[in-house]
C-alpha cells in the first residue's frame, strides 16, 4: 500500500495505534467487498445480470454514417461497485457515455437508472436524477474561480431562477451551506488553498481534481469518471484513485473509463471490456488479462505473448549459449549476434 | 486654445448626452449577451429599432398612450428574442451571430420599404410622438441652460436626467443578478455549456432569459433614442450602430456592469472632441485644406477612434474596468 498516505504514517506510530488503523481500514474496505462479494460468484459472461443492478442498458446502438460507434445488446451496473470500463482507442467508451449521460441520442436501445427510463432525457435531466459524469478532456470553467466552479455543482439552489436572483434574501442562507459544504469538498480535495484562484490557472492535474469535486457537490448517486487519470502525474494518480475509492465507500456507483490497467486492477469490482462498439467481455478484474477476447482486442488478433520471468531467463540463456559457440568460431556474423544480445 | 477648451465642453455634452445613453443602453444590453453569457448578437440594433417604433407607431399612428407605447415596444422586443433564440440557441454560437446580424439588416429594410410606409412612415419616418413624455418635465422644457460650457434646452436636460436614470436602474439589476446564483450558471455558460449542463442546469432556458434581457436593454436605449431625436427614421437604426456598441464595450471592459457605461461615455466624447477639434483646426488653417478638408473630418474621426482601439487591445486589452489576468486565461 504504497498509495495509501495514512497507511504509511500509522506505520511510524505505535502497534496499538497500527491496530486500529488497521481495524478503521478494515471498516471503510467493507463497503467495497459488499460489491465484490455480490459480484463473486457470477459467470464471467458478457450480458450478466447483476444482484443489484444500478443501471440497465438494452439494444443501444449508435451509428454514425456506416460506422457503428456502440451496440451493445445488454449490460448491467451493479450498485455500489466500481466498474471499470476499457478497451482500445475508438471502442465507443466516450460514445456510451454520451449517450447514458443524454449528451448524444442513440439510433435504437432503452436504458434504465433505478427502473427509471433514461433514454429521452435531455442532459441536465439525467444530472438532475443523480448521474453526474465528468469529460475527458477536462472542462474547468476557467473564468469563474475555484470556489464558483464548486458552488454551481450544487443541486436545487433557489437562486438560480431569474426573479428570486433578485432578492437575495431568498438564497443567502443557502448559498453560505453550499459555501461550507463546497470549503469541506476543497479541503478533501487540497484545493481549498486556491479557492478565489480563477480555474484557469490550475494546472492539469488539479482540474481534474476540481471536477471531480465539484461533480461531487450535486450529491451524485452514479459518477461517471472519462479517464479521470489521463495526463496526471503519478502521484496524483493515487490520490486520485483514493477518491474515487471513497466514492464507493460513501454508497455511489462509479463507472469510469481508464488505459492504465494498473489502475483498473487496483480499484474496480467489475470490468468490462469493449471493442468496436461491443462489450466483448465483462468479469473481475482478474479474469480479463486470462480472457483471450480481450487480448485479441488490443494486440491483434496475431501477437507475441509477453514473456514471463522464466521464459526471458530461457530466451537468454539459449542466447548465450550462442553466443558462446559463435566466439568458438571467427564467423564475420557473430558481431551481429553479439550486438543483439548486448541489446536486449 | 480657445478651440480646444471649446472642443471640450461640445465633446463634453456628447460624454452626457442621450447618444451616450442610448450606446450605453445597447452595450449593457450586449455585456449581457456577450459579456457573461457568451452569447453573439450582432443585431443589437434591432431592439431598438423595435423600442423606438415600438412608441412612434403607437402614438403617431395608432394614437395611443405614450406609455401603452412603451409596453408595446418592450413586448415586441421580448418577442424578436424568443424568434431569434428558439431556432438558433440549441446550437453552436456562431448560428445566433449569423442570424441576428441578417435581421437586424433585414428589419430596417422591411421598416424603410415602401408597402411599410403607411405603418412605419419608410424613409421618412415618424416624428412628433414625445410630446407628452417632454411635458412631464417639473422645468421649463424651452428654455436653454448653460451647463458645463454648453447650451442645454430644457427638454434635453429632461431626456438626460431619465435615461442616466435607466441606465443606473439597468446597471443595478446587472450586478445584483450577475452576483447572484443565476449570474454563476450564466458566467459558467460563456465558459462551456456541456460542463453546465452535465451539472444539471437547463443551459437553454437560461441562454434564452439572457437573450431576452438584454434585447430589452437594446429596446430601452432605442427608446431613448427616439425620444431624444423626436423621430424614427429606419435608416437611424444603420447595424454600424451595434458595431459601435461592441467598440464601447470592449472599451470599458466587458463583463464587467460599469464597463458598457463609461465605455459609450468615452467613445461618444473621443468622436464629437475629434470632429469639433478637426473642424477648428482646419478653420483657423493649423491643418492645410490639402491635407485634411472639413467634410472629411466625420470618416477621419472614426478612423482615430480604430487606431485608439488597436492601441487599447495592445496594451490594455481587458478595457478600462476588466481584469487583465482574466482577460490573458483565453490565451492558454
Amino acid at each position: 500500500m504504497p498509495a495509501d498516505p495514512s497507511a504509511q504514517g500509522s506505520h511510524a506510530a505505535g502497534s496499538e495505534e497500527i491496530a486500529a488503523a488497521r481495524q478503521a481500514g478494515q471498516h471503510r474496505a467493507a463497503p467495497q467487498r459488499l460489491a465484490q462479494a455480490a459480484l463473486k460468484d457470477l459467470p464471467w459472461e458478457v450480458g450478466v445480470a447483476k444482484p443489484d443492478a444500478a443501471v440497465v442498458l438494452d439494444g443501444v446502438t449508435r451509428t454514425f454514417g456506416g460506422l457503428t460507434a456502440v451496440s451493445v445488446d445488454h449490460l448491467e451496473i451493479q450498485r455500489g461497485g466500481i466498474t471499470g470500463l476499457i478497451g482500445p482507442n475508438g471502442a465507443g467508451k466516450t460514445t456510451l457515455f454520451n449517450l447514458l449521460t443524454g449528451f448524444d441520442q442513440p439510433n435504437t436501445g432503452t436504458w434504465s437508472f433505478d427502473g427509471r427510463d433514461l433514454g429521452k432525457l435531455s442532459p441536465h435531466q439525467v444530472a438532475r436524477l443523480g448521474v453526474v459524469r465528468t469529460f475527458q478532456l477536462t472542462k474547468a470553467l476557467s473564468r469563474l474561480t475555484v470556489l464558483q466552479n464548486m458552488l454551481l455543482g450544487a443541486q436545487g439552489q433557489r437562486g438560480e431562477s431569474f426573479l428570486r436572483a433578485l432578492l437575495p434574501g431568498i438564497w443567502r442562507a443557502q448559498e453560505k451551506a453550499n459555501t461550507e459544504k463546497a470549503m469541506d469538498l476543497l479541503q478533501r480535495f487540497k484545493l481549498d488553498a486556491k479557492k478565489d484562484d480563477f480555474a484557469g490557472t490550475l494546472s492539469g492535474g488539479q482540474r481534474k481534481l476540481l471536477e471531480m469535486a465539484r461533480a461531487l457537490m450535486s450529491d451524485p448517486k452514479v459518477v461517471m469518471l472519462d479517464e479521470p487519470m489521463a495526463g496526471v502525474n503519478p502521484a496524483l494518480t493515487q490520490s486520485l484513485l483514493g477518491h474515487v475509492k471513497d466514492l464507493r465507500e460513501e454508497g455511489m456507483t462509479v463507472i469510469f473509463v481508464e488505459h492504465d490497467m494498473d489502475v483498473v486492477r487496483d480499484i474496480s469490482d467489475w470490468v468490462v471490456v469493449m471493442a468496436a462498439g461491443k462489450v466483448i467481455a465483462e468479469g473481475p478484474p482478474e479474469s480479463i488479462s486470462q480472457n483471450q477476447a480481450v487480448v485479441d482486442a488490443y494486440l491483434g488478433a496475431h501477437h507475441d505473448a509477453p514473456l514471463t520471468v522464466e521464459e526471458e531467463d530461457r530466451v537468454l540463456a539459449e542466447v548465450q549459449a550462442e553466443i558462446a559457440l559463435e566466439e568458438s568460431g571467427t564467423s564475420s556474423s557473430s558481431g551481429v549476434i553479439n550486438s543483439e544480445g548486448t541489446s536486449r | 486654445m480657445a478651440d480646444l477648451l471649446n472642443a471640450f465642453a461640445i465633446a463634453g455634452k456628447a460624454f452626457f448626452g442621450f447618444q451616450a445613453i442610448f450606446f450605453a443602453l445597447l452595450a449593457i444590453g450586449i455585456n449581457v449577451h456577450f459579456g457573461y453569457t457568451g452569447l453573439l448578437n450582432f443585431g443589437q440594433i434591432a431592439f431598438a429599432m423595435l423600442g423606438g417604433f415600438g412608441i412612434a407607431i403607437s402614438v403617431s399612428q395608432w394614437g395611443l398612450n405614450f406609455w401603452l407605447g412603451v409596453v408595446i415596444g418592450l413586448v415586441s422586443a421580448v418577442v424578436l428574442a424568443l424568434l431569434l433564440g428558439l431556432p438558433t440557441l440549441r446550437l453552436r454560437a456562431d448560428y445566433l451571430a449569423i442570424v441576428t446580424i441578417a435581421t437586424a439588416e433585414g428589419l430596417r429594410l422591411v421598416f424603410r420599404s415602401v408597402s411599410a410606409t403607411p405603418v412605419t412612415g419608410g424613409t421618412r419616418g415618424l416624428s412628433a410622438f414625445n410630446g407628452s413624455f417632454i411635458d412631464l418635465a417639473p422645468w421649463e422644457t424651452q428654455t436653454r441652460h448653460r451647463v458645463l460650457g454648453t447650451s442645454w434646452s430644457g427638454g434635453e436636460l429632461w431626456v438626460a436626467l431619465v435615461g442616466w436614470s435607466l441606465v443606473a436602474l439597468t446597471s443595478l439589476l446587472v450586478w445584483q443578478l450577475m452576483r447572484s446564483p443565476w449570474g454563476r450558471v450564466v458566467k459558467a455558460i460563456r465558459e462551456d455549456e456541456d460542463a453546465v449542463r452535465a451539472l444539471g442546469k437547463n443551459v437553454y432556458a437560461y441562454k434564452m432569459q439572457a437573450l431576452v434581457l438584454g434585447g430589452i436593454f437594446g429596446a430601452l436605449g432605442g427608446m431613448i433614442y427616439a425620444i431624444g431625436t423626436g423621430s424614427a427614421i429606419p435608416d437611424q437604426y444603420q447595424n454600424a450602430n451595434t458595431f459601435l456598441a461592441y467598440a464601447a464595450l470592449i472599451l470599458g471592459g466587458a463583463a464587467r456592469v460599469l464597463g458598457p457605461v463609461l465605455g459609450s461615455m468615452l467613445l461618444l466624447f473621443i468622436l464629437q472632441f475629434a470632429d469639433t477639434l478637426l473642424r477648428a483646426l482646419i478653420e483657423n488653417g493649423v491643418i492645410p485644406e490639402g491635407l485634411l478638408s472639413s467634410t472629411d473630418v466625420a470618416q477621419i474621426r472614426f478612423v482615430l477612434v480604430g487606431i485608439g482601439l488597436m492601441l487599447l487591445l495592445v496594451f490594455r486589452p481587458q478595457g478600462i474596468f476588466g481584469d487583465r489576468r482574466e482577460v490573458m486565461l483565453d490565451a492558454r
